[in-house]
């Protein structure tokens, strides 16, 4: 009988290795998947997994890497927080909303005036928009005892709704011939977010997202709020007979990342989104938990599952260009990266024991 | 200016498809588990309902298909979260992604194929329909007069103290997956088999998401999922039948309203709970939590 | 060698020797699509993907075509319009509206790729535009309905209030009331372009109403299963739904889009293709007429062909006047037709037609 006994400390070989075996896992089931559909398993792996890296044209992928991996970088370094103490934010993709909103918003209402202060103002309003958001289920909670699992989840449907509203609306732009979605803000210079230095698809939000995962690294490992959040998560009790807040850190946890997603929506909409339309809210929200969950909830992590997974979107647009995989496919292989790293996740904390029984 | 005689029968279809997937995700969440996937389990039903009602030219084996396809692909999330202990958000979330790629790729051969069409029940409504009523009714009846509804709701609340009594806790909640995907993957087959007719890629559109919503409207009771099913059908079916009445409405405002009626809903029962510290009310305690028996 | 091929060679070869010499006619012309939603979706994609298709049977080793689907309206876009680029397409389509900027911002880094916008109002040196005059087909439906009504009501599901939607509700609400004067028209808005279970709900919400014909201008058939339930009329839309004739389908609007894409993947070919905006309609077979089946009678079957047939030839616009908005204030005078300007950015409802366009 096989049975699993957790680590007291986490393996740090399984760490590193648990990754890679999953990765292969994915390679090899993908692989079957491929060849029973027909295309040529070794050259569609290496078309995800190589190609965007080093193939004929990587010079621009590369950068793009960049580009995808950013705002689920920010995210999720954010919700990690959270998640460590065992707030579970799950309606990112609200708050990203909403910071798109309240970015594009202050960016609306100075147009066409060309001022120093409208992007920092923008990035304030982004990240207070978000903030606001995340505060709805922090208060909710503190107040009421309100899941906040639940409250942010349902708040991203009424941030959906609200895009809708605006693009529709408020927001839509009057020289649009009538169709749906706001002025474009990379046509905006003051309000744009471009990219920095050519080339490598390094915007703001790529800056911020690098200096995300440092911060969120400092906080955990040497803020005394850091060791807070790791005690509350792993001994709620003891943390609360240890002087630590519970309300405080809800409040603390929920707002940051609340703000980080709420600047990640901001630096998405005067960038590479470049407009408020309907569909604004593409999903990054959602996939940030899991990035943040393959990350181990650990900022470094994060920063590498992020990359891995923008590399699987752009690999994966890559084989339908060049091998004419349908979109169907991608999704199905990356549904199995997924379930393989949330799977193999078990040999970090858990040691399986062997033993016979009777 | 409206007439309730069309309206009913138009709320009762738009809220079959979302009821099921609900009750389905009710019971689910009773025992402690939450599972973002309900949006790739109905996808998948809705495909396997169409392939097999095409192939058999049954309906009603359509909706046997659908629900054995949508607890199959709820098996994976099972496997993921019960044995391997994965976080369950996580692993809901990539059970959509991979539901919606499975269900795009099978589907392909199936595009442009018309369903056969449904024997209509009393008033003219698909048995479907009705059965769904049975449903609630035989839902809220398992967990609060049975025993084995019992020892869900005891795992549900608090999955150390069902261990401890000698409740067998991953097998409730894994059969309570595997129902949760039946019933999510017969919600799928509604449309595609009662109200299009027809397999389309991505044609669930998002009622998954509605009926996680439904579940905590309904404050975790089969009467309220009922009554929640009917809110956010009912929304839909009300603000276009405004619109065909010539009244103009503003339509992403009154569609945000079923959430936003959520929100305030669950706090209050929380606020209720908290304050007056009655038991039994409100999310289960172990909602969302994995469970590793250490003895 | 088959004949076409053998044509199509011949073809190529008078192509280098006369035009473009620079063309290298060993390496097939690459042209790209990026599809919005799934080649699937049985309605806007899928029909853009009988074109590429087209392209393929007619030119076949001289071109080579690539798509990639499903790519999100914003980042993705453009890097997906990139890639193909990168890839060596020099001809590249993009089939939704939501790609003009992305189309834009791609074209100016690339200024020796072509590109083709659809339904968008931006061009560039490099980038035509192109759409199709579905209020042409508009016309015909409506006809067909203001004659099958006997409820005198009918519904349009529109899908978002812009102008394409605006003009086609427009379109078939002037020759429904022209060949039936006690006509009103009933609108309902999903705010979607494909969501089966709303759409079916609309429909529902019309029929309620009393409406027994219904113009949809969402791409799933599920209105078309409610119709067949309440036994009432509707049109195809986008692709022929011919699953659903001969009733409640009685005729259907077709995006064709294969007659364009040839003739630009040809001008390519030649060498004479230049950026242009194009609006094409019946006469240049973009906008079909679906089979109008036995459920309509022969006169009005005959009737919609004239109309059909005067509209191809450009005897009659759709838009004559005299016509007035729905606010009372006057339009179009007397024999003067809608300018291409006015219709394309088309926000009001005629008069007559009592429901407000949503602001």
């Amino acid at each position: 009988m096989i049975r699993l006994v957790p680590r007291t400390e986490t393996a740090p070989v399984w760490q590193v290795a648990t990754p890679i075996l999953a990765v292969l896992a994915t390679m090899i089931a993908g692989g079957l998947l491929f060849a029973v559909m027909g295309y040529d398993p070794l050259a569609a792996i290496r078309t995800i997994f190589w190609d965007p890296l080093f193939g004929q044209a990587a010079a621009y992928s590369r950068p793009q890497l960049l580009v995808k991996a950013g705002p689920l970088i920010l995210i999720a370094s954010g919700l990690a927080v959270g998640f460590r103490a065992g707030i579970w934010n799950i309606g990112a993709e609200g708050q990203y909303i909403i910071g798109g909103l309240c970015g594009a918003g202050v960016a609306l209402a100075a147009y066409p005036g060309e001022h120093w202060w409208l992007f920092p103002a923008m990035i304030a309003a982004g990240a207070a928009g978000g903030w606001a958001w995340g505060m709805i289920p922090a208060l909710l909670r503190n107040s009421f005892g309100a899941s906040e699992i639940l409250v942010s989840l349902m708040l991203v449907y009424v941030a959906e709704r609200c895009a809708a509203w605006m693009a529709f609306g408020p927001m839509k732009n009057p020289e649009g011939f009538g169709f749906p979605g706001s002025r474009n803000l990379q046509q905006y210079p003051s309000a744009a977010n471009p990219e920095l230095i050519a080339g490598t698809g390094a915007h703001w939000g790529v800056f911020a997202a690098a200096l995300a995962v440092l911060a969120t690294w400092v906080l955990m490992s040497r803020h005394i709020r850091g060791l807070h959040i790791r005690a509350a998560g792993l001994a709620p009790r003891a943390a609360r007979f240890a002087g630590v807040r519970p309300e405080a850190l809800v409040a603390f946890c929920l707002g940051l990342s609340g703000a980080l997603a709420g600047m990640a929506g901001l630096f998405e909409v005067a960038g590479p989104a470049g407009q408020i339309t309907d569909s604004f809210g593409s999903g990054y929200g959602f996939t940030a938990i899991i990035v943040a969950f393959l990350g181990r909830l650990n900022p470094f992590g994060i920063l590498l599952a992020g990359l891995l997974l923008a590399l699987t979107y752009i690999g994966g647009e890559l084989a339908q260009l060049t091998m004419q995989l349908p979109a169907a496919t991608v999704q199905v292989f990356q549904g199995m990266l997924l379930f393989f790293l949330l799977g193999f996740d078990l040999l970090t904390r858990f040691r399986v024991e062997r033993r016979i029984t009777a | 200016m409206i007439d309730l005689t069309t309206l009913i029968p138009a709320l009762l279809i738009a809220a079959t498809p979302i009821l099921y997937a609900a009750l389905g995700e009710l019971v689910v969440e009773r025992a402690g588990v939450l599972n973002l996937g309900v949006e790739g389990m109905m996808i998948v039903g809705a495909l396997a309902g169409f392939a097999a009602a095409v192939a058999t030219g049954s309906p009603a084996m359509g909706f046997v298909a659908a629900a054995a396809a949508g607890a199959a692909v709820s098996m994976v999330f099972a496997l993921l979260t019960q044995f391997l202990l994965a976080n369950q958000v996580a692993s809901g979330l990539a059970l959509t992604l991979f539901g919606l790629g499975l269900a795009a790729l099978f589907g392909k051969s199936y595009e442009g194929v018309k369903a056969p069409a449904m024997m209509a029940g009393p008033m003219g409504l698909n048995w479907m329909v009705w059965i769904g009523f049975v449903a609630v009714a035989a839902i809220w009846f398992f967990l609060n007069r049975t025993r084995p509804g019992l020892i869900l709701r005891g795992v549900g609340e608090n999955h150390d103290a069902a261990h401890g009594l000698g409740h067998p806790v991953r097998r409730v909640r894994i059969a309570a997956i595997a129902f949760g995907g039946a019933m999510a993957g017969i919600g799928g087959a509604f449309i595609s088999i009662a109200i299009v007719l027809q397999w389309t890629e991505g044609m669930t559109a998002g009622a998954g998401w509605i009926a996680l919503a439904i579940v905590v409207f309904s404050n975790w009771t089969a009467p309220g999922v009922l009554a929640g099913a009917w809110l956010f059908g009912g929304v839909t079916a009300l603000q276009l039948r405004l619109q065909a009445a010539g009244v103009a409405v503003p339509v992403q405002l009154l569609s945000m309203a079923p959430y936003l009626a959520t929100i305030i809903v669950l706090t209050l029962i929380s606020a209720r709970q908290k304050f007056s510290r009655r038991a039994g009310l409100g999310a289960p305690g172990s909602l969302g939590q994995n469970f590793h028996a250490l003895r | 060698m088959n004949r076409r091929e053998l044509i199509a060679s011949v073809a190529a070869l008078s192509a280098v020797t006369l035009a473009a010499p620079a063309f290298a006619q060993d390496e097939p012309l690459k042209v790209g699509f990026i599809y919005v939603g799934p080649v699937g979706d049985g309605g806007w994609t899928y029909q853009h993907d009988l074109g590429r298709q087209a392209v393929e049977a007619e030119f076949g080793d001289r071109v080579e075509t690539t798509f990639i689907e499903s790519v999100p309206e914003g980042a993705d876009a453009e890097r997906a319009i990139t890639q193909l680029a990168l890839a060596g397409n020099t001809l590249i389509f993009t089939t939704s509206f939501g790609f003009m900027d992305a189309t834009i911002n791609v074209a100016q880094k690339f200024p020796d790729v072509k590109f083709e916008h659809a339904t968008g109002y931006k061009r560039a040196d490099n980038v035509a535009t192109y759409d199709a005059r579905f209020y042409e087909g508009r016309a015909v439906m409506g006809t067909i309905a203001g004659r099958m009504t006997e409820s005198n009501k009918i519904g349009y599901i529109g899908s978002f209030p812009i102008p394409e939607v605006i003009q086609g509700i427009n379109s078939s609400y002037i020759h429904a009331k022209k060949v039936n004067p006690d006509v009103e028209m009933r609108v309902v808005w999903a705010y979607s372009w494909f969501d089966p279970a709303k759409e079916a709900d609309a429909a529902a919400a019309l029929l309620a109403e009393g409406v027994d014909v219904i113009l949809q201008h969402t791409d799933s058939t599920a209105p078309m299963a409610k119709l067949q339930e309440a036994g009432a009329i509707g049109f195809g839309q986008a692709s022929d739904m011919a699953n659903f004739a001969p009733s409640p389908r009685v005729s259907s609007i077709i995006d064709n889009w294969a007659p364009y894409y040839i003739e630009r993947v040809g001008a390519v070919l030649d060498g004479t293709w230049e950026s242009k905006a194009t609006w094409a309609g019946i006469a240049e077979g973009e906008v079909e007429i679906g089979e109008i089946t036995e459920a309509v009678p022969a006169e009005v079957k005959e009737e919609a062909l004239a109309l059909k047939d005067a509209i191809a030839s450009g005897e009659y616009h759709p838009f004559t006047g005299p016509l007035n908005k729905a606010d009372g204030t006057a339009w179009l005078a007397e024999g003067e037709t809608a300018s291409d300007e006015d219709l394309s950015g088309m926000n009001f409802f005629v008069e007559g037609i009592t429901a407000q366009i949503p602001q």
